[in-house]
């Protein structure tokens, strides 16, 4: 069969590539709703390191998605399936102890084409089927995904006090993260720090709620969370060090394209553990459904989506993408192409 | 119910090749069998009807069995002498399996334009059950020129206006068949267009949006397009 394929060839410029897919081996799923993500705007933007602009590109955009089935071969779904899409290919390595997207196979969406395209062909592993989840929050699952890994390595790093956890950031990243730590430790204290007074007000469910210049020297934290990612990362991680007690986890989450200094003389005395995460596998997708499960989650995180127009040309491309730019958190949209 | 109609009744003359171009190679698989693949996956829809012409439907068969791996319900109809021969006879075929009923919906595609998507597919269905037949176009990008001797212009029609028509027609079928057999044989030599006779009898014919890429393989050098675009 033949597809579409909306991909960005140079920086806000998008071209179909017309590609033939494998019906007899692969699961087709059609795109139903999709996220936007700050790495698929960085590329748009063409705010990217020319290098890796001209090593990535051509490549269609997006990997945050839900679709629904319409053909199996293998018997694993039954056409009309709601799934989520997991951008992740596992690499060769992948042997249970290095988790899969550690092992260097590939991401949809950085060197590989991600999702928008007319039809998408996946191993079925690559899908998870979801229930009763609206599509504009399933459309986000990778997301979430992405908090749900951090939070599962979080657990199996950290040490045990987690009587104060500090996330550091007031965007969408922060949200979920402090959404998940709420739910999994019940008893700690979800402390946000951020930049914006409206966005902070957001996170209603957090048990302290700061501004970043409101923090003093009476100010402590367990474990950390680095959401804030770009030229906040210093800021964030400084701030991380210097409030974190002895021995504490910090989980960076956020992405710079600059290299970040770091004051690793104090990251020595205190004794400090450092994890990156950016990426999840199939059993965070999973985790993720079944958080998404939940109405309570569900009420919470619509409040932080914004749905644009259905996108139906390559012009609702372009408009997709410039609206995103004044969204505070997710921008989703309906895939009607 | 909703019947995918793919039109494969050619026999490929105009391409001047031994075979009719619908069973040409694309890539892996011949052009037929990307278009009926199309209309496969689209879920909307209950059946696929294959109209081709006699002398080859045995060898479609053969392409559909190596090809096609699916439960999806698809059948072999032998094509009509002409285009709406070939249509009227997958209604025949339809109403012989699922009786007669005025909600039927039939979508009509070239076999030859293997490019339509599943938003085109889509938007048919949605089309021809708001308002009984549509026709998929595109903007007129060229000035239009009309002639009615074929030597000098007769008129430049706005090109705003104009457009360019593709396919899939989708049709409420018994509306699309009593028009037909009202029309007399002069009529039906002439009106090879199913969206034509809905024009000329006041039918009200709704536009869907197709793709410049939505091409109809016809000539060596569409077939040269289609090889380089994939």
């Amino acid at each position: 069969m033949l597809n579409y394929v909306y991909q960005l060839i140079n920086p806000k410029t998008i071209s179909v590539k017309y590609e033939e897919i494998d019906c007899d081996s692969r699961v087709i799923v059609k795109p139903e709703y999709m996220a936007v993500c700050h790495a698929d705007q960085r590329y748009y933007q063409g705010k990217r390191d020319v290098k890796i602009l001209r090593k990535k590109l051509p490549m269609a955009l997006i990997h945050e998605a839900c679709g629904k089935v319409l053909h199996d071969p293998t018997g694993t779904f039954k056409p009309g399936e709601n799934v989520v899409m997991i951008p992740n290919v596992p690499g060769e390595n992948f042997n249970g102890e290095v988790y899969e997207n550690y092992t260097g196979g590939g991401f949809l969406s950085s060197g590989k084409d991600g999702f928008m395209r007319e039809l998408v062909d996946l191993p079925p592993d690559r899908l998870v089927r979801y229930g009763e989840i609206d599509k504009r929050i399933a459309a986000i699952t990778e997301f979430v995904s992405v908090g749900m890994h951090a939070v599962s390595r979080f657990e199996l790093l950290a040490r045990k006090s987690k009587e104060r956890i500090g996330i550091w950031g007031d965007g969408s990243l922060a949200f979920i993260v402090s959404s998940i730590l709420k739910r999994k430790y019940p008893e700690s204290k979800i402390c946000v720090i951020g930049r914006n007074i409206n966005k902070l007000h957001q996170f209603s469910f957090a048990d302290e709620l700061f501004l970043v210049d409101e923090l003093n020297e009476k100010f402590t934290i367990d474990h950390g969370f680095e959401c804030a990612g770009g030229d906040g990362s210093y800021y964030a991680i400084d701030d991380m060090i210097r409030y974190i007690n002895p021995q504490g986890t910090v989980v960076l989450m956020g992405v710079s394209e600059s290299k970040v200094p770091i004051n690793t003389r104090d990251i020595l005395e205190k004794g400090l553990i450092f994890v990156g995460c950016s990426r999840s596998g199939r059993e965070d997708f999973e985790n993720a459904v079944s958080f998404l499960q939940d109405k309570k989650i569900q009420r919470r995180l619509r409040t932080i989506i914004y749905e644009t127009e259905a996108v139906k040309d390559i012009a609702d491309i372009h408009r997709v993408f410039s609206v995103d730019m004044d969204t505070d958190f997710k921008t989703v949209f309906r895939w009607e192409i | 119910m909703i019947f995918g109609a793919i039109l494969a009744g050619g026999k490929g003359t105009r391409m001047g090749i031994d075979k009719p171009k619908q069973f040409l190679m694309l890539g892996n698989k011949p052009i037929i069998i990307h278009t009926i693949e199309k209309f496969l996956v689209c879920d909307r829809i209950d059946k696929v009807f294959v109209g081709v012409h006699p002398d080859w439907v045995d060898y479609t068969e053969d392409l559909i069995g190596r090809y096609i791996h699916t439960d999806k319900a698809l059948s072999i109809v032998p094509g009509g002498k002409d285009r709406n021969g070939t249509i009227f006879n997958i209604v025949d075929q339809i109403e012989s399996e699922y009786g007669e009923n005025d909600s039927h919906i039939i979508v009509t595609h070239d076999s030859v334009r293997p490019f339509v998507t599943l938003r085109i597919i889509e938007e048919n269905i949605d089309a021809a059950l708001q308002y009984g037949a549509c026709d998929t176009v595109v903007n007129a990008v060229d000035t239009i020129v009309a002639s009615d001797d074929g030597n000098m212009i007769s008129e430049i029609p706005d090109r705003r206006t104009m457009f360019q028509g593709q396919t899939p027609q989708s049709f409420n079928m018994s509306l699309l068949k009593k028009m037909y057999l009202d029309l007399n044989d002069g009529e039906k030599e002439i009106l090879t267009d199913a969206c034509k006779i809905c024009v000329v009898r006041d039918i009200p014919v709704k536009l869907v949006r197709g793709e410049t890429s939505n091409i109809k393989i016809t000539t060596i050098d569409d077939m040269k397009i289609a090889k380089a675009m994939i």
